[in-house]
């Protein structure tokens, strides 16, 4: 009985300090590792592309057209480049994402009542793009805009989220 | 041997071999031993226990909605099977595939139909279920783990209609899916990202259905095959459902045990075969909707969710998004996770709503969220203007935590006051909080349908 429990205990002590349960543990080791990569290629492998047009890049630049095209205090969609293109009283420019900030459905622009509504959740924004009812928490996206020429180009390739209008955000024509 | 090999090349009985092969015991067992033989040698019927307690046939335990469930999604195999024939994955092709399906396919339109109607009736099936098993104390020991396979079986489900829903890119589904997935927006630091997985892109495009086409036909019936196999495993091993009782009656511990062929397996197929009349009626006669083709450049009025999904959209009129998306379900989901797992005082498997206290406390906790919930909608609606009373305070504070912390707030205080009331056990409490929320989850759900109009403001439906 005593020679058995020895033998036991040896090979207890076997197990917790020889070169097998070393061997073991590396295996294991490897193991995870292996399940690792292989998580790790599932998750790269499904994780989206990088979309090549980029701020700036080709085919992103619309041109709205010449400035004094726009009346003053007017709204006009762009639907090819998703934005309008929004005159504010002072003539200043601003190009303004049509989606809701709330969770991202079209808005049309209303002249009778002249601020956006969105259909969804009844959010509505003024024609700054600034919330006038909520549950949209922030200001409508806007794109960069600029005026070449006395032309008026908006690059669609990146939007820029807001909280809230400021002055410096709209562009205005040169004073010539 | 030898007049065996004589008798062997006289009568050759090539069809009676290949058949034996097949069919090695007789196809329709006359006897009780012939049909316990024939459950366990059969491949399929092999799934089914041998034997059932003969007090869980009855209907008013189960309602058959467990059964009903898997009979659900097996017509959904077959028809989507069916389905993915015809079906085009792309945003081109999407909808002019269906058109094609409607139009041309024979039977085209009502296969879609059931798909459909299945699909709808399966959230509906799975969703009772879910009540009947906590109803009826099934989560207690040693069903609990059962419980938690039940709710991944029923985020499957949910998925599953989801992504279908987005398939036949119509107005409906392009929108409900863009509503939907801005959702995942307001979750914190994760959210921006986890959208632009599940959408491919930026917006709802190609990438956005050929991952969606992806979970709907592949993930998502792996996954369910793969859960149902261990739901009805774990109810095996529990030793069947739970045994039916009157309040203050003992469990028994060694119940009477009938054969489940024919016992089971006659009222199985009696409630499959009613189940599926019912669904091919129900199609030939009402058409699956279908709108006109996704146009991103023009959101319907009003623009809804998913009907299982307007619970959620409905919070959102109430709650500042962060609470709405991704306080309120994640702490949903816990609670449920958690059901198995409370302290209870006592094991109330079998005994419908767990005592007498507690039909009682369940009716009362109903009764409150049905006159609290309405009145908390109007309320808010017309009356609570947080923003205007107290101008500085954050929209995530004003229209977040003070909104949030007087529902939860509520919701501990009714605990409180059931248990000083009725001197209710933690069962009957929990219950009762359980039953609070969940009419209000209703409720909810009902506005978000039937009284949400244009620009999502309150109306009637008629």
């Amino acid at each position: 009985m005593s020679k058995l429990k020895k033998e036991h205990e040896l090979y207890n002590a076997e197990k917790t300090t020889s070169r097998r349960s070393f061997l073991n543990k590396l295996w294991i080791g490897f193991g995870i590792v292996a399940l690792a990569e292989f998580i790790g290629v599932v998750i790269a492998f499904l994780m989206p592309r990088k979309t090549k047009a980029n701020a700036g890049a080709f085919g992103t630049i619309i041109e709205a057209g010449p400035e004094d095209k726009f009346p003053f205090d007017s709204v006009t969609a762009f639907v090819r480049g998703k934005f309008y293109l929004s005159r504010l009283e002072d003539g200043g420019f601003l190009a303004l994402s049509c989606k809701c900030t709330h969770l991202g459905c079209t808005v049309p622009w209303s002249d009778k009542e002249k601020k956006f509504v969105c259909p969804c959740h009844a959010s509505s924004f003024d024609i700054r793009g600034e919330v006038v009812s909520p549950p949209a928490p922030r200001a409508l996206d806007i794109y960069r805009l600029y005026i070449e020429n006395n032309i008026v180009k908006v690059d669609t390739g990146k939007r820029i989220k807001r909280g809230e209008f400021r002055t410096d955000q709209a562009v205005y024509p040169k004073q010539d | 041997m030898k007049p065996q090999e004589r008798q062997f090349t006289v009568r050759p009985r090539y069809f009676h071999r290949i058949f034996q092969s097949i069919f090695p015991d007789p196809i329709m067992p006359q006897s009780e031993q012939e049909r316990k033989r024939y459950l366990i040698k059969n491949l399929i019927l092999h799934f089914r226990p041998a034997t059932v307690p003969i007090k869980t046939l009855r209907l008013s335990l189960t309602w058959a909605l467990g059964g009903m469930a898997t009979v659900l999604v097996l017509l959904q195999f077959g028809t989507g099977l069916l389905l993915k024939f015809v079906y085009e994955p792309t945003p081109v092709g999407a909808y002019n595939s269906i058109l094609v399906l409607q139009n041309e396919v024979v039977f085209g339109q009502l296969i879609r139909n059931i798909h459909h109607w299945s699909a709808n009736l399966l959230v509906l099936m799975v969703f009772l279920h879910m009540l009947r098993v906590f109803f009826t104390g099934a989560f207690h020991p040693p069903r609990q783990f059962n419980w938690i396979i039940g709710l991944g079986l029923f985020g499957l489900v949910l998925i599953a209609n989801f992504t279908g829903y987005l398939l036949p890119y119509d107005q409906l589904s392009y929108w409900a899916v863009t509503v939907s997935t801005g959702m995942l927006e307001y979750i914190p630091f994760i959210g921006a990202q986890l959208q632009e997985i599940l959408r491919g892109s930026g917006d709802i495009g190609p990438a956005t259905l050929s991952i969606f086409f992806a979970i709907h036909t592949a993930v998502i019936p792996f996954g369910l095959v793969v859960l149902m196999a261990f739901h009805f495993w774990r109810t095996r091993k529990a030793g069947g459902l739970v045994i039916f009782r009157a309040p203050g009656i003992e469990m028994e511990v060694k119940p009477f045990r009938v054969p489940t062929l024919p016992n089971l397996l006659v009222r199985e197929v009696v409630v499959a075969l009613v189940l599926f009349a019912s669904i091919l009626i129900f199609s030939m006669v009402f058409n699956a909707p279908l709108e006109g083709k996704a146009n991103p450049g023009l959101s319907p009025n009003p623009t809804k969710a998913p009907w299982y999904f307007v619970g959620i959209q409905e919070m959102l009129m109430h709650f500042h998004p962060l609470f709405a998306i991704f306080i309120i379900p994640i702490l949903a989901t816990i609670a449920l996770l958690s059901i198995p797992y409370c302290n209870y005082q006592s094991n109330t498997s079998g005994v419908w709503f767990a005592s007498h206290t507690g039909r009682v406390t369940a009716f009362t906790a109903a009764l409150t969220a049905m006159l609290a919930t309405p009145v908390g909608i109007l309320t808010d609606a017309y009356i609570i203007d947080i923003a205007a009373w107290l101008p500085v305070l954050p929209p995530l504070i004003e229209n977040g935590l003070i909104p949030f912390s007087v529902i939860l707030g509520g919701c501990v205080g009714f605990y409180i006051f059931i248990k000083k009331k009725y001197g209710a056990l933690s069962n009957e409490a929990i219950q009762a909080v359980f039953v609070l929320i969940l009419i209000a989850f209703l409720i909810l759900t009902v506005t978000g349908v039937w009284f949400r109009g244009p620009g999502m403001s309150l109306s009637w439906p008629f």
